[in-house]
């Protein structure tokens, strides 16, 4: 019998695993975990059932933003006499774009790593950069909208352009209401502290943000990446 | 400050949709003062409004469902009443704009108001009975998700009385669809009150393929869940595949419309083929996320009624399966004419074919399954046979139109308007009937009146004939669908015909409810006291009818395939029950607003963005994000059942199955 409380640190997440098994584990024991949803070895925790919820709701985004990506390629070419992607991609500003949401992935996961060992202050300190981060990702975005319309390319220009500011602004709104979401997690966090259902939906949030990169990448490589070079 | 909304929305000068609104509107302060006069709220709101349960949701999902079901119907008897009429030189009753907007509302009520809601009440109503636990994965979500659908029913009845509904069929196909051809409020109508509840239908689909993976009572692995929550779990990764298409489609539309975008319109460089793909990419999957549960529903009446196990299990769930995927790779075959080119067209007719292999596995499955067992021919079982009957038909006509060249004779043909009811009557509808029949007991204690079932099914399955054939036949004649007037005088026969098939229909619906006002008469004398009223074969039946709110007292632990038939075996070889458990209290969700509120918000953002009230949208989305946020800070998500309570629930039941052991040992030992 090895006794726990020898590591105080690792007995508590030794703990937290067995109340709340995820996650994948090459040393586990081969049969069903019980709380874990797999097999036949009933309910899943609450923990699981609310984070796979979310993966599905990501999947269905995903689908979403792919009828986006498919209006794109099929507009592409259609300019109607108006500016190609050529002409609108600003490459140096959408790179700072870029860096601010990736970086504020990785500030995201560290928030996601304070809140592992339950630390207030880190998580609220690591979140408070990611909104920043996104924040600067969406001002960017709008600047970049609006010098646009100034120069007379709307939406209302072409089915190109159209279907440019859908798929960019379709992200770009994501990133918001995620921002709001952050806020609303922030001051919840504060007043109520690490309740289970508050880490869970810290858990979400993750996905969420991290999914959102994902797009990103998406649109930066069609969209701007090879617009620039066609 | 109103927007476009002013006093000449309201249709004065239009008796039909005045009169009818002004019953209808009648009915529900009727009704609203009926409950309040009774002291009724509290009930309500209290067991229905703000209920989380999945068996209460599912009711109130088929009740909207139903309510639909014959609005979409008098909108049908109107079609062909006016088809009927307007030959040749007569005009019939219906100016075309009334018309058009009366098939456009038909197909959007029937598809997302009335099939979606009755099959999706199914699903929450049954599928965490049979994998034996307690509710779904997010209960207070699939509160919101019937709201927000029944927002969007809202909606499309507002029409009738304010304003005017879309006029361009139910699949809003530009550049008819744009605002430069379109300029009125119907297709905002139709775009907003598909788009709300199209949401609540995609939280559903997520709610649903979570509580199936993750949320099985212990031993209930895949292959031991009963054949309807595999065609639930089919149907649900099929929403969650493709519904968002709708919202990205709709979406794109609606800024068409609102901003002047070019997704879809005729001038710089806007894509109006591009519309039917992504509409089709989602409306040809949503056909099987429909007939799916439908065939779920068949299988358990037909293993039910024959007393046997489902013939060929593995091969229903792999036919399953193979029909959730290929159902996603055949959408270009509404579209044939688009010309894509012989090859393109090739391929897709060829996936149209393959895809009745699957159901051909099923339609064996179930003959098998009736033979050698002791068929009892109650009334879902005869909505059953009715339903291979008129199903391999149809199916056998779909097979026609996916071959392309006899395709570009029959398209947008009566021939095909005669297909696609065919395959969704005599495979949905008729389901739908069979399992209203079927679980009717074990939502509320008593079967249905069997005569007027019988009747029903009669009248429904003669009518449909009599209504549809004739349809056949015009569309072999070259008659197109969607027609205010008829030229040719020489269709008129077929076309009386149809309606006399329409009033034969009208019998049947009067029967059905007939049969419900005469069983809710007779009770106590239909009552089912057992909780197993027509021996069944999966969990639900292991509970009393109606199953109390929690479901199971503890949770059933699975050792095979139709769990409870093992559970039931047992009992009467051993001739008693199994000992009783050990009583634990339960943990259920507390009863919610959340979904009432946003339904709410979202009915009125909804109405001020069709009529372009900017700043209502505003407060309503303002509202909505409130709203938001108070729920998210409750800080008690679950009450405690106390074991004494489900206890005592649960030692009821156990006397009932007891005393119906007893039973049966007396009347083996008269017997022998």
């Amino acid at each position: 019998m090895t006794d726990l409380s020898t590591f105080s640190t690792s007995r508590e997440a030794l703990l937290r695993r067995r109340e709340e098994p995820v996650g994948h584990d090459p040393h586990a024991p081969r049969e069903a975990v019980p709380g874990s949803g797999h097999g036949a070895s009933g309910p899943a925790s609450k923990r699981v059932i609310v984070g796979y919820g979310f993966w599905i709701f990501l999947l269905s985004d995903i689908v979403m933003f792919s009828c986006f990506f498919a209006a794109y390629a099929v507009l592409q070419g259609a300019t109607a006499g108006g500016p190609s992607a050529r002409d609108i991609v600003d490459l140096p500003r959408v790179g700072v774009e870029t860096g601010a949401l990736l970086l504020s992935s990785f500030t995201c996961g560290l928030s996601f790593a304070a809140t592992n060992v339950r630390n207030k202050l880190w998580t609220q300190a690591f979140l408070a950069i990611t909104a920043l981060l996104g924040l600067i990702f969406v001002g960017l975005e709008l600047q970049e909208f609006i010098e646009l319309a100034m120069a007379g390319a709307t939406p209302q220009r072409s089915a190109f352009l159209t279907a440019f500011y859908t798929l960019v602004g379709c992200h770009g709104l994501h990133v918001s209401v995620g921002g709001l979401w952050l806020a609303t997690m922030m001051a919840q966090l504060q007043v109520k502290g690490f309740r289970p259902e508050i880490v869970h939906r810290l858990i979400c949030f993750n996905l969420f943000w991290h999914a959102l990169d994902i797009v990103w990448v998406g649109v930066f490589s069609i969209v701007y990446l090879m617009g620039a070079t066609a | 400050m109103f927007g476009r909304l002013d006093w000449s929305a309201i249709p004065i000068t239009q008796p039909i949709p005045m009169i009818t609104s002004v019953v209808i509107i009648l009915v529900i302060l009727g009704a609203l003062g009926l409950v309040t006069a009774k002291g009724w709220w509290p009930y309500l709101w209290r067991e229905w409004i703000t209920s989380v349960d999945h068996k209460r949701i599912g009711v109130m999902y088929v009740l909207l469902g139903v309510v639909m079901l014959i609005r979409g119907f008098a909108d049908a008897i109107m079609m062909r009443t006016q088809q009927a009429m307007a030959i040749g030189g007569a005009q019939g009753y219906l100016e075309p704009e009334h018309y058009n907007q009366i098939f456009s509302a038909h197909g959007t009520i029937m598809i997302f108001f009335a099939a979606m809601p009755l099959v999706i009440g199914y699903m929450n109503f049954l599928v965490p009975l049979q994998l034996g636990v307690r509710d779904v994965a997010f209960p207070t979500l699939n509160s919101v998700s019937f709201w927000l659908t029944a927002s969007g029913a809202l909606l499309v009845n507002i029409s009738l009385f304010v304003g005017e509904f879309a006029r361009t069929g139910w699949l809003p196909y530009p550049p008819l669809s744009e605002g430069t051809y379109s300029p009125g409020v119907g297709v905002d109508y139709y775009l907003w009150a598909v788009q709300i509840s199209g949401i609540g239908t995609l939280m559903t689909g997520i709610n649903f393929v979570t509580t199936v993976l993750k949320m099985r009572c212990p031993g209930m692995s895949y292959l031991r869940m009963p054949m309807f929550t595999w065609t639930a779990l089919a149907s649900s990764l099929l929403i969650v595949a493709v519904f968002p298409i709708l919202t990205a489609t709709l979406a794109m539309l609606t800024l068409d419309r609102y901003f002047g975008f070019h997704f879809f319109t005729n001038e710089a460089g806007g894509n109006p083929m591009m519309f039917m793909n992504l509409i089709w990419a989602w409306g040809h999957p949503e056909v099987y996320i429909l007939v799916l549960p439908a065939f779920g529903i068949f299988s358990e009446i037909f293993s039910t009624f024959s007393g046997k196990p489902l013939f060929g299990y593995r091969s229903m769930v792999a036919a399953t399966l193979f029909i959730c995927i290929v159902a996603m790779m055949t959408w270009l075959h509404h579209f044939f004419t688009m010309g894509a080119g012989a090859a393109v067209n090739t391929a897709f007719g060829i996936s149209t074919s393959v895809i009745a292999v699957g159901t051909g596995v099923k339609i064996y499955n179930w003959i098998f399954t009736m033979y050698g067992g002791r068929v009892r021919m109650s009334v879902p079982m005869l909505w059953s046979m009715g339903f291979i009957f008129t199903f391999v038909i149809g199916g056998m006509t779909g097979v026609l139109l996916a071959v392309p060249p006899a395709d570009f004779l029959t398209h947008n043909s009566m021939f095909l308007v005669a297909h696609f009811h065919n395959v969704i009557v005599g495979g949905v509808v008729f389901a739908l009937f069979a399992g209203l029949e079927f679980w009717f007991p074990k939502a509320f204690g008593f079967r249905l009146n069997e005569g007027w079932g019988k009747a029903a099914f009669w009248f429904a399955f003669i009518g449909f004939w009599v209504t549809f054939t004739p349809l056949y036949i015009l569309g072999m004649q070259g008659m197109t669908r969607r027609l205010q007037h008829v030229n040719i005088v020489e269709w008129a026969p077929m076309l009386q015909l149809s309606l006399v098939g329409v009033v034969i229909l009208i019998a049947g619906a009067a029967c059905q409810v007939i049969q419900l006002v005469v069983s809710i008469l007779q009770r106590d004398k239909l009552r089912d006291t057992t909780g197993d009223p027509w021996d069944g074969r999966s969990l639900e039946w292991a509970t009393p009818s109606p199953a109390p709110f929690f479901n199971f007292a503890v949770m059933p632990n699975v050792e095979g395939e139709e769990a409870y038939w093992g559970i039931k075996q047992r009992a009467t070889e051993e001739q008693q029950l199994a000992p009783e458990p050990n009583y634990a209290p339960i943990e259920m969700p507390v009863n919610s607003a959340v979904g009432v509120y946003t339904a709410f918000f979202a009915s009125v953002g909804g109405f001020a963005l069709i009529w372009h009230i900017w700043w209502l949208a505003g407060l309503a989305l303002v509202a909505a994000f409130i709203g938001f946020v108070v729920f998210a800070w409750r800080d008690v998500h679950e009450f405690e059942v106390p074991a004494e309570e489900v206890a005592r629930i649960d030692r009821a039941r156990r006397a009932a199955r007891a005393a119906v052991l007893a039973q049966l040992a007396q009347a083996k030992g008269t017997a022998s």
